[in-house]
């Protein structure tokens, strides 16, 4: 009940944001003759169009909304990557409880791999801020080749609904990493546990610095690690990475807020078009075909990592 | 064997805690950040920032967009919260800080379950979140 209230909060926002009222706010024509509230606007709908696509394709507004908003619209990538930051901490922080309640998330197998993540995250935060201080083109090239490897990883990745782990390794034993869940349509209980954890632990290492460095949510990386790595069946996998998010983002989060890489003005209509974006996706879900959807987002990162390229580069094919 | 997996599938106790504070959290921070926003848009408080001067300059780095829109760093938009635009810090300072809460909360359950290896990670997450919401890493440099 409390969700539908606030899916009708921010459609009211939605609303608002639309109105000629705010309109009239406008001080003046700048920004290459176009009022203020312009790119917020935009920003709010491409944001809501974009939570939909993302909840289709199964992946994070995040990996999305960095590589496109960057790409497309006016603001410098300190800005973009602390607002993409926000915007994959308040998805995750918002799917959290459902996950934990329903014991998909494992707090568990959380809690060492969010240690691990987040410590990681915020040395990748300042690395990423330092490298865009000497030159933002390098932040620029690197976020392209990650977003085209990204596409490459969704493209290639085969998970496995439920590995087989025939041996659980002393650090996973000594972590009690194992448990069980109900199948909601045959009602069967699978039980899991982890192998390959200390490998898995030194996976998210990297995990954290690139989540951290350009302001992406790694639900790409964290779910074929605890997968195919650890042997963690696919939907504990998914649902613990979009819960483990929601504590590696916070660290890096801080250090973007801590610098001023977060402005409201385009961070928030970001966060709100996205979630909104998100609740239609999940209503749309049912009649939609995520297969080809999934492609297409593939095909939009492939672009979205080139322009990013492009831009780093300077070559300006795309424009 | 079955009434050992029926126990696996349902949560600890101390994952419920958390979904409930990140729950309540979660919403009441994007409600918070909502109404902020509104606020500010509708000019119901005065910005520090011009909102022409933001967008005249968001295509720069950090540093020069602080230096031009005298915008402060760390902590410091705690001194601003009279102002439009920087009371929406609130609610995104909130959501940043509910997983900490949640942790110190989660750190009390483990040590009432002598479950010392669980309270240490618990502990060292604290201190990894409570150092990057410092400041101390974030608004030192350039």
């Amino acid at each position: 009940m409390v969700k539908k209230i606030f899916e009708k909060l921010l459609l009211a926002l939605g609303m608002v944001l639309a109105s000629p009222l705010f309109a009239l706010a406008a001080e003046g024509a700048v920004n290459g003759g176009k009022p203020w509230w312009f790119w917020p606007l935009i920003l709010f709908f491409f944001c809501l169009v974009l939570g939909v696509i993302a909840v289709l394709a199964g992946v994070g507004g995040g990996v999305l909304y960095v590589p496109l908003v960057s790409g497309f619209f006016p603001f410098h990538i300190d800005f973009v990557r602390g607002a993409g930051l926000m915007v994959a901490l308040a998805g995750a922080l918002a799917a959290g409880p459902g996950l934990l309640r329903r014991n998909l998330a494992s707090l568990r197998l959380t809690l060492p791999i969010a240690l691990i993540a987040s410590a990681c995250s915020i040395a990748g935060a300042l690395l990423g801020l330092y490298l865009s201080h000497l030159n933002p083109a390098y932040v620029q090239v690197a976020l392209g080749i990650t977003i085209m490897g990204i596409a490459i990883l969704l493209l290639c990745s085969k998970n496995t609904e439920k590995p087989v782990v025939t041996k659980q390794d002393a650090l996973g034993l000594a972590l009690g990493l194992q448990g069980a869940y109900k199948e909601e349509g045959t009602g069967e209980i699978v039980e899991w546990k982890t192998h390959r954890t200390l490998v898995g632990f030194l996976l998210f290492i990297i995990v954290g610095v690139m989540a951290g460095m350009f302001g992406l949510g790694a639900g790409w990386a964290n779910v074929p690690v605890l997968n195919l790595v650890m042997g963690v069946p696919l939907k504990i996998s998914v649902a613990t990475s979009k819960f483990l998010l929601s504590i590696t983002d916070t660290s890096a989060a801080w250090i973007y807020l801590n610098k001023g890489c977060v402005i409201p003005l385009m961070a928030i209509p970001s966060i709100i078009g996205l979630m909104l974006g998100s609740f239609l996706g999940v209503k749309i879900l049912a009649v939609a075909k995520p297969k080809f959807i999934r492609y297409m987002v593939i095909g939009v990162l492939i672009f979205a990592g080139f322009k990013a390229i492009d831009k780093g580069m300077g070559w300006n094919i795309i424009g | 064997m079955d009434k050992r997996l029926e126990e696996m599938v349902k949560p600890m106790p101390q994952q419920i805690t958390y979904a409930n504070i990140l729950f309540w959290g979660a919403w009441g921070g994007i409600l918070l950040m909502t109404l902020t926003y509104i606020i500010y848009l509708a000019h119901i408080l005065p910005p520090h920032v011009d909102v022409n001067l933001v967008v005249q300059n968001w295509h720069k780095g950090v540093a020069e967009y602080r230096e031009i829109t005298n915008s402060p760093q760390g902590w410091n938009w705690l001194f601003l919260l009279a102002k439009g635009d920087f009371i929406n810090f609130l609610g995104i300072a909130f959501l940043a800080l509910l997983t900490m809460i949640c942790y110190i909360v989660l750190f009390f359950g483990y040590v009432k379950k002598k479950d010392k290896i669980y309270a240490t990670i618990v502990i060292a997450e604290i201190l990894v979140l409570a150092l990057a919401a410092s400041g101390l890493l974030g608004s030192g440099g350039h």
